[in-house]
């Protein structure tokens, strides 16, 4: 690889790079990320790349192996270009099959995604109700670009960002812009970019200052970081040169949880391409300014995303939140000016540099600008990573992309912002996604896990299993905090084995408003508020559990017995599916549970097909 | 000079200061359990709440960490943070029942009652221990591991410390229950009041995660086998 000197070679190179690229050329691409991977993607690469060397087809087709698309609830998948026909689900078997219709440029009709509701076959990817109804500034990159292939990024724009900063040589202005898009950072608390990264520039810089880029993602059902990290790494590298060129910061850190082997891997791969090709180290593309970039891995504490815990395990000492002020930006790693930002926010930095505040203040609404990926998970339709702009209601989330539910119940709340963050239920999905009113509805938009419940969710077990998480993950520094959780779980646990009273709920509340209260940092201030969001909305449940000991959803396995109405028609389908043989009786006779030998696991419930399992 | 208002009276501290110590140097007592004078503020107790700012914006911080700001409007012992140290306390009182500092704290903003479930545990995880060791006595010998409800005290692997000198300060600041290893006559020790006729390190199979990082105990000059 060639060392690039100049703003001209790069452009040169650019040039070259977008002349060689045939857009007619038809492309598999192979979407291999972590959910990718892990669902059969590799056997697809391998068959396919099998197929097209004995098939001599190597210079007519071209494969591309990217990371995650977003769909995870169709993976594996592979997307054709330039026809963009989308297969979901493939099986090794079709694999060839798909190979030959592109070689003949053929479509399988048989293997195309079928809308669930219509069951009609629908062609391209863009069609698809889950794709057409997001804007997708950051995730579109991942179906274009190879991320161990730094060329691949070039091609497609990569880095041009950061060469118009570069020749434009005006960090004030590279501030300015960020400011006016009105970018606010998207690790969840939405402090103002622009802003943040002014204090830095305006910090002395005797000795030094860092960047780092927080990917310690760790809210369960959350990977939004990861799919950025491993399907374009070169995003994050460029913001961040862009970020320490308008900051005048010298070092940089990639912060990333050691859970993303992949994200790791292709992190690595890319940080040394760019060194090669100049695009990091000193003296960079000749313009005299040097920024130096590592990575660094997180050891699995969900409490490292605090930006004072994540500086403390940079520096090899215990993951445990400072007190602010000073904040990192005034005083962090290693007693310099330190400015954290989210993966998310870096990503969109080089987007603003190339379009322009402007056009991206476009997208949005008032104060909350540009777009927001979302892992949208639970009982939806269609599960995967969604970029919508900011200001779409939860109901377009839910219903419009996700599909509505995938059960046989209705939704019935939506839980965002992880560990961290609150359910909003139903009646209010009319409720637009930004950072200020998900905060007012006892929600937080945190980094981004979506996770909606239906009807067969109990929210006190939900609040149940987030506070375990949390008393697990809390660090354990401050008393409220560490024994705060513990008491809540406690109380939680003692209510869903129906074992509380009604103080049980005053206790909660107030014991939730002193750790919220008390605590130094976002995890414990914002630890209460799943059990006071399910407290405000759900109280009937709460209530349900604790005076008629009953469990509404069939959830908490103390409260609620299983048996069989006069709808059974003795097919014995649940008699086979039951593990514990706790169910008896003849064929085409009502048959009965023994509630001694149940074990409470539903299963029954879920193989009838004729509604004749009851839970009370 | 750093001039701020601390219960509506108008004072100046130095810059650099803590709330605390301001607080206390202007007479408003603040209770704390996790702070010591020479050693650096640490903030895990959370007993030293006060309440900072106005209106919306008012929310309570940790006095011993928080630093002087010019303007700052501070109240040590307003409704809400009376409210927190009261849950607070009754937090201390189900898990360490047994230590006297508690239940003289707890009497004192009287707290009449315990919600929780009681447990019985000796150690607050103050850190008051591993700062002396490491602030005072540079050795470095114990430690936090583990985090959330599993954090724990201790020394690497539980191995007795290379670098523990036996110097006992560790006991010294401990102030949940600081009469305990004071005597050399086991029955005459009066362990803070609590239930325990004998200190603890006698009784080592009822005290699992008894704080005494000694062998031999120098304090009491009583050998264990």
């Amino acid at each position: 690889m060639e060392t690039l000197k100049t703003i001209d070679n790069f452009l040169t190179l650019q040039a070259r790079l977008v002349a060689d690229r045939d857009p007619g050329i038809p492309t598999l691409i192979i979407s291999a990320g972590t959910c990718g991977q892990a669902s059969g993607a590799n056997d697809l690469i391998r068959i396919a790349k099998r197929e097209l060397l004995s098939k001599k087809l190597t210079k007519k087709i071209h494969l591309r192996i990217t990371g995650c698309h977003g769909f995870c609830e169709m993976e594996p998948s592979v997307l054709v270009e330039p026809r963009r026909t989308f297969y979901p689900k493939v099986t090794p078997r079709d694999m060839d099959r798909i190979v030959d219709a592109v070689a003949a440029d053929a479509i399988l009709e048989d293997l195309l995604f079928a809308d669930p509701t219509t069951e009609k076959r629908i062609e391209t990817q863009d069609e698809i109700p889950f794709f057409k109804n997001q804007v997708r500034t950051l995730l579109g990159f991942n179906e274009k670009v190879d991320p161990i292939r730094i060329y691949n990024y070039i091609e497609h724009g990569g880095y041009q960002a950061m060469v118009r900063v570069l020749s434009k040589g005006n960090p004030g202005w590279v501030i300015e812009e960020i400011k006016a898009s009105g970018l606010r950072g998207r690790g969840g608390a939405g402090f103002p970019t622009g802003l943040k990264w002014e204090i830095l520039a305006g910090q002395p810089n005797g000795h030094g200052k860092f960047l780092v880029c927080n990917g310690d993602e760790g809210d369960p059902g959350a990977f939004m970081d990861r799919s950025v990290l491993e399907g374009n790494p070169h995003s994050i590298i460029e913001g961040m040169i862009i970020g320490a060129y308008g900051t005048g910061a010298n070092e940089g850190i990639l912060y990333v949880r050691n859970e993303y082997p992949l994200a790791i891997k292709h992190l690595v791969i890319a940080l040394r391409q760019a060194y090669q090709l100049g695009l990091l180290g000193s003296d960079i593309l000749g313009t005299g300014f040097s920024f130096d970039l590592r990575l660094v891995r997180g050891a699995g504490a969900f409490v490292c995303g605090e930006e004072t815990a994540l500086i403390k395990s940079i520096e090899g000492m215990m993951g445990e939140p400072v007190q602010r002020p000073p904040f990192p930006v005034q005083k962090g790693l290693y007693g310099k000016p330190t400015l954290i930002n989210n993966v998310e926010t870096w990503a969109n930095v080089p987007i603003i540099m190339n379009t322009g505040a402007q056009s991206f203040k476009k997208i949005g609404k008032e104060r909350n600008y540009g777009t927001k990926i979302f892992s949208l998970v639970g009982k939806v339709k269609n599960t995967g990573l969604i970029e919508v702009p900011m200001g779409i209601t939860l109901g377009e989330v839910v219903y419009g992309i996700g599909g509505g539910s995938s059960g046989k119940t209705e939704i019935k709340a939506v839980q965002t912002g992880g560990p961290s963050g609150g359910c909003i239920p139903a009646s209010r999905f009319d409720l637009t996604i930004d950072y200020e009113s998900l905060k007012v509805a006892g929600s937080i938009m945190g980094s981004g896990g979506m996770i909606v419940m239906d009807e067969r969710t109990c929210m006190v077990d939900v609040a149940k299993y987030f506070m375990n998480f949390l008393k697990e993950e809390s660090c354990g520094k401050c008393f409220t905090c560490r024994k705060g959780t513990q008491r809540m779980y406690e109380i939680l646990d003692d209510i869903t084995a129906g074992r509380a009273a009604r103080e049980a709920l005053d206790l909660l509340e107030e014991l939730a408003a002193t750790v919220k209260d008390t605590t130094l940092c976002a995890l414990g201030q914002t630890a209460p508020n799943p059990v006071l969001s399910t407290l405000l909305y759900f109280r009937r449940e709460y209530l349900n559990h604790i005076e008629h000991h009953r469990c509404p959803a069939g959830v908490c396995k103390s409260l609620i017995t299983y048996s069989i109405n006069e709808n059974c028609t003795g097919c014995q389908l649940c008699v086979r599916t039951c593990s514990v043989e706790a169910i008896t009786g003849e064929k085409k006779k009502v048959h009965l549970i023994d509630q001694a030998k149940c074990i409470r696991c539903g299963a029954c419930r879920d193989v009838c097909k004729l509604n004749a399992i009851d839970i009370r | 000079m750093v001039t701020l208002h601390i219960n509506g009276l108008e004072v100046s501290a130095e810059e650099g200061t803590t709330l605390l110590e301001a607080s206390r140097f202007y007479g408003f007592p603040i209770p704390t359990l996790c702070h010591l004078d020479g050693l650096s503020p640490y903030g895990a107790c959370r007993l030293c709440v006060v309440e900072i700012g106005q209106g919306a914006n008012a929310k309570l911080v940790t006095s011993c960490t928080y630093p002087v700001e010019e303007g700052l409007q501070v109240r040590t012992a307003s409704s809400r943070v009376v409210k927190a140290r009261k849950m607070i306390l009754e937090l201390f009182l189900a898990s360490c029942p047994q230590s006297k500092t508690i239940q003289d704290l707890a009497s004192s903003y009287d707290v009449r009652q315990q919600r929780f479930k009681q447990e019985h545990d000796d150690c607050i995880l103050c850190g008051r221990c591993v700062r002396v060791c490491e602030e005072q006595m540079a050795a470095k010998a114990i430690g936090f591991r583990s985090r959330g409800e599993k954090r724990s005290l201790g020394t690497p692997f539980d191995l007795k410390s290379e670098v523990c000198r036996l110097c006992g300060a560790c006991m010294y600041v401990c102030p949940a229950c600081q009469l305990r290893c004071t005597y050399t006559e086991p029955d005459k020790a009066i362990c803070g009041g609590c239930a325990n006729l004998s200190p603890p390190c006698l009784e080592k199979n009822s005290f699992d995660d008894m704080m005494c990082y000694m062998e031999p105990c120098v304090a009491c000059e009583i050998k264990k086998d």
